[in-house]
């Protein structure tokens, strides 16, 4: 089972933290990746919050192949970050040649639009940008937003971490917000897209587990939205549910609960919102989810969220001290970095409910 | 010594003989009697015979006229094989063989005329169904369910579904609010007791249909609907409460609508939906037809018709493409009702079939409900034999296309997908409306399996089939009253019922190991399949 995770402070952490949170929930063969979506950025970002960033990880070409696409679009680059790299012998990771943090001021036509018409600016140029150094195989785009950083590799998630000097909390790479995934995985055939979390148009998702409706979802959200795409992992359904459901539907959170689990129909019948919750089923039903999982995501607006499949087949936990939260698989990893949280406020999703960690660090539970 | 007529029609050139043991019968008549189709008679032969009647042996041979039960020769009373004689003989003494000689075919057309018959396809009984299995089974990372314990939502839609941006919604705080109207979709069990009227259908038969439904729905929990056939209903179910379990089906004919439509003012209740019959999968492009022999004085009341050859037409009049169809069936049929009651279409599987449904997906007025596949293995009362065995479209291939039609569309689940034509055939409906339903089909219709659990004997090997001629041994598709009475509606009703509820739980042990609570509608990726070709057709995983 992969474990998950996600972090989400008043301070700024290092990725270290969530490093903490997730290798005590190591377990039998579970070491076959490492990533994380880091979101609200310090260190040397913390100047260009409002500015694009892209997350690359590339050959030599492919990182020209992306400056030159990028200029001939008018994104301006106004700042550039390549982490100092570890290379120590041994290391059980499969890096690439380059890891490019670039971050842009918007072409010049763009810089009064409105802020839907930049992002799906932002959105169509990623997507470019990865058909761009898909055709050769060039490497690897993984987001590109402002103040979102994602980081991801294959291998020992202990020796990507010393690769990439994450150990060495230099204060180069912080954030507020992490959500982060430890990779287990039996299926060794593994692309780089496929790990999670993933990222789309400021919402971030990583689960564990599995989707069995993954074929189902799969051909119904292709049509939807054109940023829907790839489905390397069962669990981008999960992410692309809820970007459908709360940014294009724009419908309240607790709904998305509705659409990927949506209620037996005996028990929406006595509910006095049967018409509503009837409706989406029937409407939604390509999206209904299945199998055993639990989801981590994160919004727009730096909230946190959780939510298990119907039948609770996979743990998780919500705790904290109120300087910081975390969500993760098993408690473990939250007794490891907040020992001293009052364990009694602990949250352990139930199968009908989402939890909500606002941006003010306040916890919401909503029930289905 | 006689002299050989070669044309002349022999017991040998029928498909059936008549295998009767002298030894064991005791003249009493009772296969003659039940042999509706007086294919067999009692006669006297001479015969020669030798007797000893004293206490030593004194053999002596003598002529004599001895009683005997002979098959009719000739074209007229042709054996069908169905068994009745065999059924009601309290010696085994007499019984149908099927003779793989005949030359039945070849003088049947007697007097120029096409060769009629009920019954089903009877040269096309290749299933792919049974190539396909259930190939992706939950274990360890994905429990499989239990199937006595867990709740399952066995349920399927019948009506229109609207795109997810078409949901009439406000946000208000944190909820949604509904704003609009939205049409009719009702949630139904995922099989629907097919289209066979009264009138095809003995009063008896149809009867124990419509008393399973009832009864499946009032006492089992299972939301079971019953078409009506064409040709109208009893006007006192069109009154009563039970008509929320009826789909009245409107044909080319409209049989029975003038009735449906005086009882309106009076109905307590919507009926389930509407279904508008344009072709139907026996015998495709051929309409409906209600031999004069099985026009008995209540099918006349029923359908406000004098005793006649009732023939519908092979086309609704004045429909000339499929945007009118929808336009002007569906949207007269939906007002009918005040847009409450859901209508659907049901064609015959067809290679045009993806066409038509495309163009219903268009449906800009939300008033299609449904599409109804009837593939080439689904029966009929009465039809020209080289409609039933040379005309039709195999189901599986369809429902397939068309719901890969509405994937690429982004419609799947908008106009639900029905499909019926030999679900069934083998015996096991559950597995072939679980296969079906990964396939892309919301539910199944079944007709024909319903008759044989009432007790009809017709086969896909030419048993029988003889629904036309008003002489169906079983009681199930005559108005002869004599016949009729042969069918015991409780005995049937409960066939039906208890093959229901077993349908139910093999349903429920397919969805199980796939750890699915609803219908798997789509989940091509739980199913495998042995044949290379059909992977390909179906695009599902071809596994060895
Ligand atoms: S099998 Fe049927 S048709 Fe044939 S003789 Fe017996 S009762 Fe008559
Ligand atoms: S038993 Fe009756 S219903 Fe069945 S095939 Fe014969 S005539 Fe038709």
């Amino acid at each position: 089972m992969c474990r998950i995770g996600a972090l989400k402070s008043k301070q700024y952490l290092h990725p270290a933290q969530a490093l903490r949170l997730m290798i005590p929930q190591q377990e039998g063969h579970d070491n076959s990746g490492f990533a994380m979506v880091i979101q609200d950025l310090g260190g040397v970002f913390g100047k260009y919050k409002d500015k694009p960033l892209m997350s690359l990880a590339c050959t030599q070409k492919g990182a020209n192949l992306v400056e030159n696409y990028m200029e001939t679009r008018g994104f301006i680059q106004i700042f550039e970050w390549v982490p100092p790299v570890n290379k120590v012998a041994g290391l059980d990771i499969k890096a690439m040649p380059h890891y490019i943090y670039r971050a842009y001021d918007y072409p010049e036509h763009y810089r009064k639009a409105s802020p839907a018409a930049k992002e799906d600016l932002l959105l169509d140029t990623r997507l470019a940008v990865r058909a761009l150094l898909e055709k050769d195989e060039q490497g690897y785009v993984y987001s590109f937003w402002p103040d979102v950083l994602t980081l991801k590799e294959i291998g020992d998630p202990r020796d990507i971490a010393v690769y990439f000097r994450l150990w060495d909390e230099t204060g180069d790479m912080i954030a507020k917000n992490i959500v982060v995934q430890c990779r287990q995985n039996t299926n060794y055939e593994i692309v780089r897209y496929a790990a999670h979390p993933f990222f789309i148009q400021g919402y971030t998702l990583c689960a564990n587990g599995e989707n069995t409706f993954y074929t189902k979802n799969k051909e119904y959200q292709r049509s939807l939205n054109k940023g829907y795409i790839g489905f390397e992992s069962d669990s981008q359904n999960f992410l692309y549910s809820l970007h459908y459901v709360l940014r294009t539907l724009k419908w309240p959170i607790k709904y998305y609960k509705h659409v990927i689990t949506p209620l037996p129909f005996a028990e929406i019948e006595k509910r006095p919102d049967r018409d509503v919750l009837t409706l989406i089923r029937q409407t939604l039903g390509h999206l209904e989810i299945n199998g055993p999982n639990t989801i981590i995501a994160m919004l727009p607006d730096s909230s946190m969220m959780t939510c298990c499949d119907s039948k609770k087949l996979r743990p998780v936990i919500v705790g904290g001290d109120g300087e910081t939260m975390a969500i993760s698989s098993e408690v473990c990893g939250l007794n490891t970095i907040l020992p001293h949280r009052n364990k009694e406020l602990d949250v352990y999703p139930g199968e009908r409910e989402i939890v909500v960690v606002t941006p003010e660090l306040e916890v919401q539970r909503w029930k289905q | 010594m006689e002299t050989v007529r070669t044309q002349d029609v022999s017991v040998n050139d029928l498909p059936w003989k008549i295998d009767w043991r002298d030894e064991r019968c005791t003249m009493c008549g009772s296969c003659v009697a039940a042999c509706t189709f007086t294919a067999i008679e009692a006669a006297m032969e001479r015969r020669s015979v030798t007797i000893s009647t004293g206490h030593q042996p004194e053999p002596a041979q003598r002529h004599s006229a001895v009683p005997v039960i002979r098959q009719r020769s000739g074209t007229a009373h042709i054996c069908v094989g169905c068994g009745m004689c065999e059924k009601v003989c309290p010696n085994k003494a007499i019984r149908p063989v099927r003779n793989e000689d005949n030359r039945v075919n070849l003088l049947t057309r007697a007097g120029g005329v096409a060769i009629k018959r009920g019954g089903r396809n009877n040269i096309m009984a290749d299933r792919v169904l049974d190539k396909v299995i259930v190939g992706r089974i939950s274990q360890m990372t994905d429990p499989s369910l239990d199937s006595e314990r867990h709740t399952f939502d066995v349920l399927a839609p019948f009506g229109r579904v609207l795109l997810p941006g078409e949901l009439p919604f406000t946000v208000n705080g944190d909820n949604l609010e509904l704003t609009a109207k939205t049409p009719p979709v009702h949630w139904i069990y995922p099989l629907i007791f097919s289209d066979m009227s009264v009138g095809a259908l003995s009063t008896r038969a149809w009867e124990a249909i419509a008393l399973a439904t009832a009864y499946l729905n009032e006492k089992c929990n299972i939301p079971v609907r019953m078409s009506s056939g064409e040709g109208g209903m009893p006007v006192k179910l069109l009154k009563s409460e039970y008509l929320k379990y009826m789909i009245i089906q409107i044909a080319s004919g409209h049989f029975g609508w003038n009735r449906i439509i005086k009882a309106m003012p009076h109905m307590v209740t919507d009926p389930a939906g509407i279904l508008i019959k344009i072709g139907q999968g026996a015998k495709p492009g051929d309409g409906g037809l209600l031999p004069a022999a099985k026009v008995a004085e209540h099918i006349q009341a029923i359908r406000g018709v004098p005793k006649a050859d009732l023939l519908s037409p092979p086309n609704h009049q004045g429909l000339y493409s499929i945007e009118e169809s929808v336009q002007k069936m569906h949207m007269s049929l939906n007002a009918a009702f005040k847009f409450r009651v859901p209508v659907a279409i049901k064609c015959a599987a067809s290679a045009t079939s993806v066409s038509v449904y495309n163009n219903l997906l268009r449906d800009p007025y939300y008033i299609c409900g449904g599409f109804f596949i009837d593939g080439l293995q689904g029966g009929t009362g009465a039809a020209n034999e080289v409609s039933l065995d040379h005309t039709g479209h195999p189901v599986v291939s369809k429902v397939r296309e068309c719901y890969l039609a509405a994937v690429k569309q982004g419609r799947q689940g908008q106009i639900p997908l029905w499909a019926g034509g030999g679900i069934g055939m083998t015996g096991n409906a559950a597995a072939d409306a679980f296969k079906l339903i990964c396939l892309g089909a919301n539910g199944v219709f079944i007709g024909k399996i319903l008759i044989q659990l009432l007790g009809c004997v017709g086969n896909e090997r030419g048993r029988c089939n003889a629904c036309n001629t008003g002489l169906c041994p079983t009681g199930i598709c005559t108005q002869d009253p004599r016949l009729v009475k042969r069918l015991d509606i409780d005995k049937g009703a409960q066939a039906i019922v208890d093959y229901m509820v077993a349908f139910d739980q093999e349903l429920k042990k397919l969805m199980a190991p796939i750890g699915n609570s609803s219908l798997p509608v789509g989940r091509s990726d739980a199913l495998v399949t042995t044949d290379k070709a059909v992977a390909d057709k179906l695009a599902i995983q071809y596994a060895c």
